[in-house]
């Protein structure tokens, strides 16, 4: 199903890390696209492996963590069978990160401007002075940054600036993907706002493509294209993010959205229990079953397969069955 | 699925990652650190010396002229030619001191000089941290500033003056000068850590809860500081014992009873060095390089339970 | 937040750091003062005591005595004296030697504080960088299995004195192998000056004093570096430095070590004074010409204005060392630099 504009491919992803009681399968057969020019969604309730899956792909998974299966296309090519030596090569060239904490990712003893300068002249070689610096300019404005930040350090930026220095930082050799990790989350609501326009003025100008972390569905809503969503290490539902909310195919996408502030109240989730279930020790069947109001008898015998339940619109669940005409229908229990 | 790789090597890892658990399992009561034990086993061991070589050799032989002169230890020889004797396995030195006493009497009171000093110095910097972190305010700086000026004097040249100038001293009273400037570390370490503490979830709790500040202190917060309290008390009552043998290598420290210093001072000044009696110098230098090894190690052990990122390194 | 481009240490810093260095030396140097005006030994009295030792009987015992309190001074209120006394610190009068008499004592601290200075310089300083290069290889993630069995096997001896270190290596290097002059700081027969051989005798003498101190103190920075770099390898910038594809080298420098180092150099600054102390107990037994056998020279002949001279001596420097190190450490430190929070 390889569509011709796909950017990276993510193949039966699974990632464990190791405790002294047994593997927590923290991704656990994940598999989705990346199209040219998108924002992808990965949302999802802390715990869920948004990150896990993103870390596998980026191979920034650490001990006591491992990549146990699966494959990472990106631009045609495996990164996950790359050695070391060609994984970094490709790192930041193809595939950038916008960390999670913007307030703990930038050297505090390096200025703004030469943690960028570092990264261009690791990967393109030595630059001459003015046009490095012409060059980081140039990033500043497109993120909005004054030029005065120039030889500041990240202690004397607020956390807005710092965010957007790193998402300067993130486009400085024009990558093909982008994985925003929860980039706006630690900010206030103004700043979130203008982080997430400053990241979709980036893409229209760039064409890049994000994979966007959140757990904010609001936020997530008005800047994703697609959303996938995530729980307790696999992917339960994918879809255009207009079709998400129109026709939640899966019971926990239903709740999710549920949980969408409107414009005149700001209600919290609405899920009052995070992940139920030892992670050590799923239950059988569909991992959501015990937190499921739809739950069937054959929600524990076996895991639901990812199915496209309306074009474009691919969900795991088992109240999903195909009808006389080869086509999918929700049964109402 | 184009896994068969990823698979394949990932075997290998698999087995590392189970072994690593293992490992984590290993240690799940933090205080059963390898390091821990090692040094907790030698400093014991070196007091069971002390207090059974009490019972077993005759601890009279620490006096001058109680043995022959200058014997080399058993199966060796002297420059004069003469062999060991069993009377005096270790040797003796050059005014008839037998070495073995010397170990068995001196270094159980070397110990005893760091903790007198380490427990007094510990008191003076719980109670002084605790003031700080807690009380806050003009309280905090003046113990803070103290506390900063006092940690850069160096105890050994204040202690060559005081002795000097005073004279002979006991081991008790050696342990109490040198607490003087032991107490600052502690100081600076707890009212860190009660800074940090105090903004933390569950002592904040406990305030709304309406606990006492007292109450707070030692029933809340001192528990989480124990791995913290050993390890500074180790960590000053080391400073203490090698301010202690420094100052008794150049002849100053109690007189009257031996230490392991003092054994090495006679042996420097009696040029023990050229007349090659090794035994004389070298053995108390060993016993005491064993002491300060199992000191390190249960500083290590300590800090590795304090602080659990560095138990996988 | 402030401008960018400021490069001139705060002055709240620099007042805080003077202030408390002149705390230090004055309380030092009031401790000093104390302490034997709390003994019961009458410093005249001890003084017509030697005189009559070395001259058999002394003749107008008293009036000596009287001559004796008013040249110390010991006649006058307390509070006069002490006054006095840190007049004379100021001007580095710290009377003459009863030993080597009539040679001032500022003049023989004068002679023995560069031997010392050097010494310290090298063996604190070797110490040091060997140190923070071993606990930093011993934490990073890319060194070789080998060297991480190394490193912690030679941190064994951490904490064990300097003068016991000493004593192991001169008998081993200097009595049985002969491989390094015994004692002394150069060569009996080379003229002192810039001349090769002098400069070859002196270091020589030194290496095996600095070698002893090294030996037992890298360690120390070993493990505190080991701690740092456990902490400061999980947190964010060191990640993104390698989602950034950077070199492992490079972050391993510019990314970790120089991050890791800043609190070592804070404790740097405390540990001086134990590592002088250590040092001059070694120059002690290398009969090193430096302050530690000018000290204990002292301490045979009773002299003691040359061990309150020399203490105080030792104290400055101990102190000025840690303003040193303070005044530097805005320069590596840029949130100091730069006012921010710390």
């Amino acid at each position: 199903m390889r569509n011709p504009e796909t950017i990276l491919e993510v193949d039966d992803l699974r990632v464990y890390y190791a405790t002294p009681q047994g593997d927590v399968k923290a991704c656990d057969g994940v598999s989705f696209d990346l199209r040219s020019g998108e924002i992808l969604g990965l949302v999802g309730e802390s715990g869920s492996g948004k990150s896990t899956a993103t870390g596998g792909v980026l191979r920034t998974i650490g001990s006591p963590g491992r990549i146990v299966s699966g494959t990472v296309t990106l631009d045609g090519e495996d990164i996950l069978k790359y050695d070391d030596e060609k994984m970094r090569q490709t790192r930041w060239q193809k595939l950038s990160l916008i960390p999670q904490g913007a307030m703990n990712s930038l050297n505090p003893t390096m200025t703004i401007s030469d943690q960028i300068a570092d990264v261009i002249e690791t990967h393109e070689g030595r630059q001459p002075a003015d046009a490095l610096r012409e060059r980081i300019m140039t990033l500043f404005r497109r993120v909005g940054l004054p030029e005065r930040i120039y030889s500041m350090y990240p202690h004397e930026l607020s956390g807005g600036m710092k965010q957007r220095a790193c998402i300067a930082m993130s486009i400085a050799l024009d990558p093909l993907v982008i994985v925003a990790d929860e980039a706006t989350s630690a900010l206030d609501v103004v700043v979130q706002r203008v982080v997430a326009q400053t990241m979709l003025k980036i893409k229209r100008e760039l064409n890049v493509s994000f994979i966007m972390i959140g757990h904010d569905m609001g936020l997530m809503a008005q800047v994703v294209d697609r959303l996938a969503v995530m729980y307790s290490g696999q992917l339960l539902e994918i879809a255009a993010v207009r079709d998400m909310f129109a026709r939640p195919a899966h019971p926990y996408s239903e709740i999710l959205i549920e949980s969408v502030p409107t414009l005149t109240e700001r209600k919290p989730m609405k899920i009052n229990e995070g992940i139920t279930h030892d992670p050590r020790n799923p239950p059988s069947g569909c991992i959501f079953r015990l937190r499921c109001p739809h739950a069937m008898p054959v929600c524990s015998e076996s895991r639901p397969d990812m199915v496209e339940v309306h074009p474009e619109q691919l969900v795991a669940c088992h109240l999903w069955k195909k009808d006389e005409n080869g086509s999918y229908v929700r049964q109402s229990v | 699925m184009t896994a068969t790789a990823n698979t394949a090597m990932s075997k290998a890892e698999e087995r590392e990652a189970r072994r690593r658990a293992k490992r984590l399992k290993r240690f799940d009561s933090p205080w059963m650190n390898p390091k821990l034990l090692w040094g907790a086993g030698i400093l014991i061991g070196i007091l069971l010396f002390g207090f059974f070589g009490r019972l077993l050799w005759d601890p009279e032989l620490v006096f001058i002229g109680s043995a022959p002169l200058n014997l080399p230890p058993l199966g060796f020889e002297n420059l004069r030619g003469d062999g060991g004797s069993t009377a005096h396995p270790l040797g003796t030195q050059s005014s008839g001191r037998d070495i073995l006493a010397l170990l068995i009497v001196g270094a159980p009171n070397t110990l005893f000089i760091g903790v007198i000093a380490s427990l007094i110095g510990m008191a003076i910097g719980i109670v002084l941290g605790f003031s700080a972190g807690f009380i806050g305010g003009r309280t905090d700086d003046v113990i803070r500033v103290i506390a900063d000026v006092m940690i850069t004097i160096p105890p050994l040249m204040v202690l060559i003056v005081f002795q000097t100038s005073i004279g002979e001293i006991g081991i008790v009273m050696m342990g109490v000068l040198l607490s003087g400037f032991m107490w600052q570390s502690p100081t600076r370490l707890i009212r860190a850590q009660v800074l940090s503490m105090r903004e933390s979830g569950y002592v904040r709790m406990a305030r709304l809860s309406g606990a006492s500040t007292f109450d707070i202190m030692f029933k809340e917060m001192l528990p989480n500081l124990v791995p913290y309290l050993f390890g500074s008390f180790i960590a000053i009552a080391t400073t203490a014992i090698v301010t202690a043998v420094g100052l008794e290598t150049l002849g100053l420290g109690p007189q009257r009873v031996p230490t392991l210093g003092r054994v090495i001072y006679e042996a420097i000044d009696s040029a023990a060095l050229l007349r090659n009696m090794w035994w004389w110098w070298g053995i108390p230098t060993a016993l005491l390089a064993t002491m300060f090894i199992g000191l390190l190690l249960v500083n290590l052990g300590l800090d590795e339970v304090a602080n659990p990122k560095l138990r996988k390194v | 937040m402030s401008g960018g481009t400021t490069k001139a240490i705060p002055v709240e810093y620099l007042f805080n750091r003077l202030l408390t260095f002149f705390l230090t030396v004055f309380i030092a140097a009031s401790i000093i003062w104390l302490i034997p005006r709390l003994s019961p030994i009458d410093p005249a009295e001890a003084m017509l005591g030697r005189m009559a030792a070395g001259a058999g009987f002394v003749e107008n015992a008293d009036q000596i005595l009287a001559d004796l309190r008013t040249q110390f001074g010991l006649d006058e209120p307390l509070w006069k004296q002490y006054l006095a006394y840190l007049k004379s610190l100021a001007v580095f009068d710290f009377g003459v030697s009863v030993a080597n008499f009539p040679t001032p004592v500022a003049q023989m601290l004068a002679a023995a504080l560069p031997w010392t200075i050097g010494l310290m310089i090298v063996s604190v300083v070797i110490a040091f960088i060997i140190g923070n290069a071993a606990g930093a290889f011993m934490a990073w993630q890319e060194t070789p299995k080998t060297w991480k069995v190394v490193i912690p096997a030679a941190m064994i001896f951490t904490s064990i004195p300097p003068i016991l270190s000493g004593l192991l290596l001169m008998w081993l290097f200097s009595a049985q192998l002969g491989w390094f002059p015994l004692t002394g700081s150069y060569g009996l027969f080379v003229t002192p000056g810039w001349n090769w051989e002098f400069i070859y005798s002196v270091i020589e003498h030194g290496a095996l004093p600095a070698l002893s101190i090294v030996v037992v103190t890298f360690g120390f920075w070993a493990l505190g570096m080991r701690g740092l770099m456990t902490t400061v390898q999980s947190e964010d910038y060191v990640q993104l430095a390698k989602a950034k594809g950077l070199r492992p080298r490079y972050i391993l420098y510019r990314y970790m070590i120089r991050n890791a180092i800043l609190p070592q150099v804070t404790a740097f600054a405390l540990k001086i004074g134990l590592l002088v102390t250590g040092q001059i107990l070694v120059e002690r037994i290398f009969s090193y010409n430096g302050m530690g056998k000018l000290i204990y020279d002292a301490i045979l002949n009773q002299d003691f204005a040359v061990i309150q001279g020399a203490s105080y001596v030792v104290i400055l420097m101990t102190a000025a060392s840690v303003l040193l190190v303070d005044l530097l450490y805005p320069f590596i430190d840029p949130r100091i630099r730069h006012g921010g929070g710390r």
